[in-house]
């Protein structure tokens, strides 16, 4: 993370329908520029109590219907220190759920501290789940990389290669093929749930366009439709354009899956020479193709040279037996 | 031309990834390189063709190269054969 992500910027995070956080900030508005630097959530309930010990004060406090009950009788009976405390803490944001109303002398302490109070429509763990995702977004690994990302086929593929080996040309055919754009010459790459790689447009301002040598900048989205583009894709299969080289012994077989490592994560890798009169877009959408095969269990390499094997044991189990015979 | 005869050493026989290398090694001979087997006769710098010739353990297949390059293209290639293709 090279710029600080903001209380704001969670506010202002673009999320869809199911992602959506639907938060207002009720208080505390000077304090949306509190920074977030974990993605980890604290149910602030032994605070409230008075408990400190390991009070994970550097994440966002979710109040649900619990705390809001224990904040209202602790207000009831005005024993605030506990949340004078909590406040103390320098706590980035907290946020009611259920659309609960945090009672006023709650907010009065909030916003005395710069604390922001945030609320959501939203049930607690469906809002706990959806927060968990969008900050695990936020935070993840990520990394800038000079290639064409596609979608071929349903798979996610990655196009690598040196300036001017036709990475744009050969996603534009795929376009043209009826496949789709996700992002041309700089893809971001981010590290989810674990071991999941997504890329997308380095910048999405840019939207879907590209530059082909002697045409200039075209709108992928609006010469090929908006059936043509898409925002985010999981790399599945990394494909390296290269200039062919003689002397250099490409994979015949295929037998051998190799991977290539990008933030720790290996994806399959495909070197595919470039030369005049090789098609590469076909090539690519075969190797998508092949590579579903593969998710399917079914390996056309591995497969035809068990065949082969099974093949020439027979024939030398016959070779042997007429040897034995003496029919040779 | 020269010609040369080997005996298939490896148990496995002349599969896809024996194959592979021999391909690799002929190519990067500019000679006309084919292997017999019997009667039939085949590019050895077809991976297809070579899989194809069902080259078992104990066949003898006969290498024969054309051009500038012939001799060491059969020594190299005979030498793959008795390697065992690295196998075993």
């Amino acid at each position: 993370m090279d710029k600080q992500f903001t209380v704001l910027d969670l506010l202002d995070l673009d999320l869809k329908e199911h992602n959506d956080l639907d938060l207002t900030c009720m208080a505390g508005r000077p304090g949306l520029l509190r920074p977030i630097v974990t993605p980890d959530l604290n149910r602030p309930g032994l605070a409230l109590n008075g408990f400190f010990d390991n009070f994970g004060s550097d994440r966002v406090q979710i109040f649900g219907r619990g705390e809001h009950a224990f904040v209202e009788k602790l207000v009831a009976e005005q024993h605030l220190d506990n949340v004078e405390q909590l406040f103390g803490r320098e706590i980035p944001a907290c946020v009611f759920t259920h659309g609960l109303e945090a009672p006023e002398d709650f907010t009065r302490i909030a916003e005395a501290s710069g604390c922001p109070v945030l609320q959501t429509p939203l049930a607690t763990s469906e809002f706990v789940m959806r927060l968990i995702r969008a900050l695990g977004n936020v935070f993840a690994a990520r990394e800038t990389i000079h290639a064409t990302l596609v979608e071929v086929f349903g798979i996610g593929v990655l196009i690598l290669g040196d300036s001017g080996v036709g990475k744009s040309e050969t996603a534009l055919e795929l376009i043209e093929r009826g496949h789709r754009l996700v992002a041309d010459d700089a893809v971001e790459v981010r590290r989810v749930a674990g071991n999941i790689l997504l890329g997308q447009g380095a910048n999405p301002a840019l939207g879907h366009h590209m530059e082909i040598r002697g045409l200039g900048i075209i709108n992928i989205t609006h010469l090929f439709g908006v059936g043509s583009i898409r925002d985010d894709k999981q790399i599945q299969l990394i494909c390296q354009l290269e200039v062919w080289d003689a002397q250099k012994a490409y994979d015949r077989i295929g037998a051998e899956e190799r991977k290539l490592d990008i933030l720790g994560v290996g994806t399959p890798y495909l070197e595919i020479p470039v030369k005049p009169g090789r098609n590469i877009p076909i090539i690519i959408e075969t190797a998508a193709m092949n590579e579903r095969l593969k998710k399917m269990g079914y390996y056309s390499a591995r497969e035809f040279n068990q065949n082969i094997t099974r093949w020439l044991d027979s024939e030398n189990a016959r070779k042997a037996y007429l040897q034995k015979k003496g029919i040779t | 031309m020269i010609e040369k005869e080997v005996t298939v050493r490896n148990r496995a026989g002349i599969h896809a990834r024996p194959a592979a290398l021999i391909v690799q090694t002929a190519s990067q001979y500019s000679s006309q390189i084919e292997f017999k087997k019997e009667h039939e006769t085949i590019n050895a710098k077809s991976i297809m063709g070579i899989i194809t010739l069902g080259a078992g353990y104990n066949t003898s297949i006969t290498i024969s190269a054309d051009g500038d390059d012939e001799e060491e293209a059969v020594d190299r290639l005979a030498r793959l054969f008795e390697n065992r293709f690295e196998e075993e």
